[in-house]
Parts: structure tokens; sequence; C-alpha cells
């Protein structure tokens, strides 16, 4: 079975800037993965060379077998994307802009599956309004309708909550969840990190152009050692355990501890001080831990001395 | 074959859509032309014998009305289509370059001929040309329009902002159709003149194309067509090299 989508080290260059650097990534069929990274990392470009908006220096790259380049109608017509910035052709109500796009697709009578998106995605009030006088987060909402109009088997969703009310991100992810389960994979970047970590499978890391980090969510969020405490205490924290405090707002301190064997000492710490514990919460750690430690990392090294 | 015609339809349905400015205001302006040179000249100059100018120069202004609207169109759709962003659309789509190439180009011929026609019927009103052979008529308008609207698919690609298009309009094409005989026949030009328009395809367009009206040019229309089809078969090759490289569209 092809993989969903094959990266095989892959390169891309905008003049001197190394944009893309030796990428290798595999993503099997039915997945949900995550692409996270900073700014300037690189996702969008891999999106842009996956969907052909882009050509790359080197390497191959692959949707289900079929080459980007080589076979670029086909590996086109299995990939439905939503590209990051908001754009919209000003000349089109949004059904005519779903027709359009579904005969780009080679799909003639298509009106059922889009009325179904439309449904979805709250768009049936809005079917025959001009684009232009659609607000930001409807304008998103049609962007992610016509990646969808052809069912593409791979769906890619380039930071498609950003600047989104919280009802649409929720609409919106159900709807996705929804394709997924019905075999479509989903290939995602998106600055919300709970969001990655709620919907995702795996998740890979890029920064520089780099592949840092590539994991199944939960061995990621495993990696991190250590535990975070929340405590609310009857009194001042022990001069002892100040360097583990890295938030106090008056009673309630954010203690972070090397692993969970320190949880005990610590609590020694207090009661030989005197110090009475009045609520006590353990945190689990979060994508956010995973990622900020992931870029730190990867900077220290990445920086020799 | 349905990606293609859904361009073309989507291509077509923009000129409908802003007719005001695609359709009727070129109409607008070829009258106003012809108003103003046929009242100015019509005493003085006869090109042809027994043709008043104000009838020689209808089939000049038509034609370069079908040019400049040609280029107008692939040119425009494509740069706007740039700056907003929704190009995209069209290059997320399976739709192979060359389908890509003909959609713009036919579009474009749509909407030339269609202005075309406006102009003429117009300026019938005025003088009403002969209608020698038709047949001439249309071929020199389908195959410059198509020329220009292939040179309008290169303009719309190099361009990054409306004033590089506006640069590509004043510098090229307003030049190489004023020096191309819309106004006057180049046998009353000065001899260097003369010899100068006859590297301008202008020439060979709107020469073979009033041919078609009076049965009567300043060279043979066969030169004429092989000229032109030479510039458009150069031409398309070109801007089909173009395209499928991904020149500006697929960075
Ligand atoms: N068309 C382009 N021309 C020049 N530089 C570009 C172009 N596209 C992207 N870049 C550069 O490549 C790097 C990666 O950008 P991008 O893929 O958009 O990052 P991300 O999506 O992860 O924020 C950035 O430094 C960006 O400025
Ligand atoms: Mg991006």
């Amino acid at each position: 079975m092809s993989p969903a989508v094959d990266v095989r080290q892959v390169h891309k260059h905008y003049g001197s800037l190394h944009a893309l650097d030796g990428v290798d990534l595999r993503i099997g069929q039915g997945e949900f993965f995550g692409l996270l990274g900073p700014n300037g990392a690189g996702k969008t470009t891999l999106i842009n060379l996956l969907a052909g908006l882009a050509l790359p220096d080197g390497g191959q790259l692959s949707i289900l077998g079929h080459d980007v380049v080589k076979q670029y109608r086909d590996s086109r017509r299995l990939l439905g994307v939503v590209p990051q910035e908001l754009v919209f052709d000003p000349f089109f109500t949004v059904r005519e802009t779903l027709r359009l796009q579904s005969g780009y697709f080679g799909l003639r009578r298509n009106d059922a599956w889009i009325d179904e998106v439309m449904h979805h995605l709250d768009l049936t009030d809005k079917a025959d309004t001009n684009m232009r006088k659609l607000s930001g987060g409807m304008k998103r909402r049609v962007l992610v309708a016509q990646a969808l109009v052809h069912k593409p088997p791979v769906i890619v969703l380039d930071e498609p909550t950003a600047g989104v009310d919280v009802e649409l991100r929720q609409t919106m992810w159900q709807f996705i969840q929804r394709l997924n389960r019905d075999g479509h994979t989903v290939l995602l970047t998106t600055h919300y990190l709970e969001e990655a970590e709620a919907l995702c499978n795996r998740i890979a890391m890029l920064k520089h152009g780099r592949i840092v980090a590539l994991d199944s969510t939960q061995n990621l969020l495993n990696s991190v050692v250590g535990c975070r405490v929340r405590l609310k205490l009857a009194g001042v924290l022990p001069a002892a355990l100040l360097p583990q405090m890295i938030e106090q707002a008056g009673e309630d301190y954010l203690l972070e501890l090397p692993s969970y064997q320190a949880l005990e000492p610590a609590l020694a710490e207090l009661r030989m001080a005197g110090v009475a514990v009045q609520e006590l919460s353990l945190l689990q750690p979060d994508l956010e831990d995973v990622f900020l430690r992931v870029m730190q990392v990867e900077h220290e090294v990445a920086r020799p001395c | 074959m349905l990606s293609f015609n859904t361009l073309l339809y989507k291509e077509v349905l923009r000129v409908q859509k802003v007719a005001f400015q695609t359709l009727l205001a070129p109409v607008l302006t070829a009258l106003l032309y012809l108003l103003i040179f046929s009242h100015v000249l019509e005493q003085h100059v006869e090109v042809y014998p027994g043709v008043r100018y104000t009838a020689f120069l209808i089939p000049g202004l038509v034609m370069m009305s079908v040019l400049q609207n040609a280029f107008a169109n692939s040119s425009s759709s494509l740069i706007q289509s740039k700056i907003t962003g929704s190009i995209v659309f069209v290059l997320l789509a399976p739709i192979a370059y060359w389908e890509f190439f003909l959609a713009y180009v036919l579009a474009s011929v749509v909407r030339g001929l269609v202005v075309g026609v406006g102009v003429y019927l117009a300026a019938l009103w005025f003088a009403q040309p002969p209608l020698q052979f038709p047949a001439w008529i249309m071929l020199f308008a389908v195959l410059g329009s198509a020329l220009l609207a292939s040179l309008g698919v290169v303009a719309g690609i190099w361009s990054e902002k409306f004033d590089q298009l506006a640069g590509f309009q004043n510098f090229i094409i307003m030049p190489l159709t004023f020096l191309s005989g819309v106004f006057y026949s180049i046998h009353s030009l000065p001899s260097f003149w003369q010899g100068l328009s006859r590297f301008n395809p202008f020439f060979y367009m709107i020469d073979g194309f009033r041919y078609g009206f009076f049965g009567a040019s300043d060279i043979s229309p066969w030169f004429s067509l092989a000229v032109v089809a030479g510039c458009l078969v150069g031409l398309a090759g070109f801007t089909l090299a173009l395209l499928k490289s991904g020149y500006k569209l697929r960075l």
C-alpha cells in the first residue's frame, strides 16, 4: 500500500535560503498527521511542493504513489489543499466558487456533495452571497469547502484555524474528523498546539527546513520527563524550593520538578518548613512543553560555540 | 476535458460579469476615435479609389479593438488572479499547462471578437465598408486575437504589479498598433517608416483584415497570413514552454 504522502530527501532553496533541507517524511493512509514548527520553518513550503504550487530543487514527493511533478494531474486529483493565505475570487458567489472548483476537478454534477459540505461548514445561508461580502471566518470556511469538493483522499490544511472563531473551529474539526474516520488522510499545520494534540495521531516538528522530531503524539508527550505541580500554600515557599518555581501569584505556586520521584522530597521540605499545603494538582505535560523543549535543544545543537 | 471547459467558462463568465468595462467601454473608445478621425480627415484623405476615409478607417479600428481587448483580457485576468491569490485554485487543480493556455487564449479571443462585432455594428452608423471576403475577415480576427491573447498570457505571468502590465501596454502594444496602419495606408508614409512598418506584425494583421473588407490591401493577404500564423505559432510555443516550466507561477 503506497503511503498517502511520501517525501524523500526534499530540498528547496529561495535564493541563499535553504527553506527545506533534506526532508524525509512518510504519512500512512488514514492518518491524522500534524506538521508543527515556528514561523518560517518551511511548513507551507513543504505543502506547496506537495500541491505543485512550487517545484522542488531536489528529492521526490508523491501522493498515494503518484509523483507530484511527473504525474501532476493524478497527484493533484488526490489532494485537497486549504491554503494558508485567505484568498478568494471576488467575481463569484459561494456556490459559483464551489461549482467552478468541482469543474476544475472534472466533476460535472456535484451539487449534492456541495450542499453537504456547505451544510457541515455552516455556509448554507451564504450560498448565494458574493465572496467579497463574506467575513474573514466565512471566507476561510469557503476555502475549506473548496478543498473538499472533489472528496480528496488526502486533505491538507495549512493553518486553517488561524484567526478563526471558536465556533467554526469546532464545526470544522467535527467535519474533518468524520472525513478522517471515513478513511481520508489529513495533514494539518497549526499554531494551536492543543488542537494538534487533540487531533493528530502522529506529529512531525520542523525547524529551519529540517525535521527535528517525528513520533506518535503519545510518545512525544511521554518524552517529557519531569512534572509540574500547582500548589496553594498557607505561607511562603521555602527558599530550598525556589529554584524549581516557575510561576507565582499570591499563594499559588507552579513548580517544575525533574521527575515524579522529586515530588516526595519537595513535600517533605514544605512539611519541615511548617507550610501547609491547601491544594495540590499535578499537571499533565502538554504538546507545548514538548514543542518548546524540541525547539530549544535543536537551538543549542545548531549553535556550536 | 471538463477541467478545461470549466476554466474557459469561468474566464468568459468573468468578462460577462464586468461587461461594462470589458465590452461596452472598448466599443465607446473606438467610436470616439472614429468620430474624431473621420471628422478631421474625411475631406483630406482617400486611401483606395472610391473608398471614403471613414469607411477605410472602420476595419482598422475594429481590428485594433479586437487586438487590444484580446491582450487586455488574458493579461488582466492573470494579473488580477495573481494579485488576489485566487490563481491557486487553478494551479491546485489537475489542469494541464496547455489546457490553461488554451482556456485563457480562447476566452480572450471571444472577448476580442465580441468587442470587434460591437465596434463594427456601431460604426455602420457612420459609414458602410463593403464585406468582400468575410472568411479572410474572420481568419485574421481569430489569428490576430489569439496572437495578442498569447502575448497577454506572457505579460500577465511576467508582471508582478499593474504598473508593469501598464508598461507593457503603453510601450509595446500601443506604439505597435498606432504604427501599423490603423489610421492610414503605409504607402502614405515616408519610405523609412514604410520599411520599419514591415517589421511590425500588427501591420500584417490589420492589412490582411482590411483586405477582407475591400478586396484591396498594401500587400498580399497570403503573405500577411503567413506572417501572422508564423508569429502565432512561435509565440504560442514560447508561452507553452513558459507555462510548462512554471515560470513565476510555480515558485
Ligand atoms: N516564494 C518565496 N520566496 C522567497 N522566500 C520564500 C518564499 N516562500 C517561502 N519563503 C521563505 O522560506 C522560509 C519558509 O517559509 P514557510 O514555508 O512559509 O514557513 P512556515 O509555513 O513554516 O511559516 C521562510 O524563511 C520564508 O521567508
Ligand atoms: Mg506557513
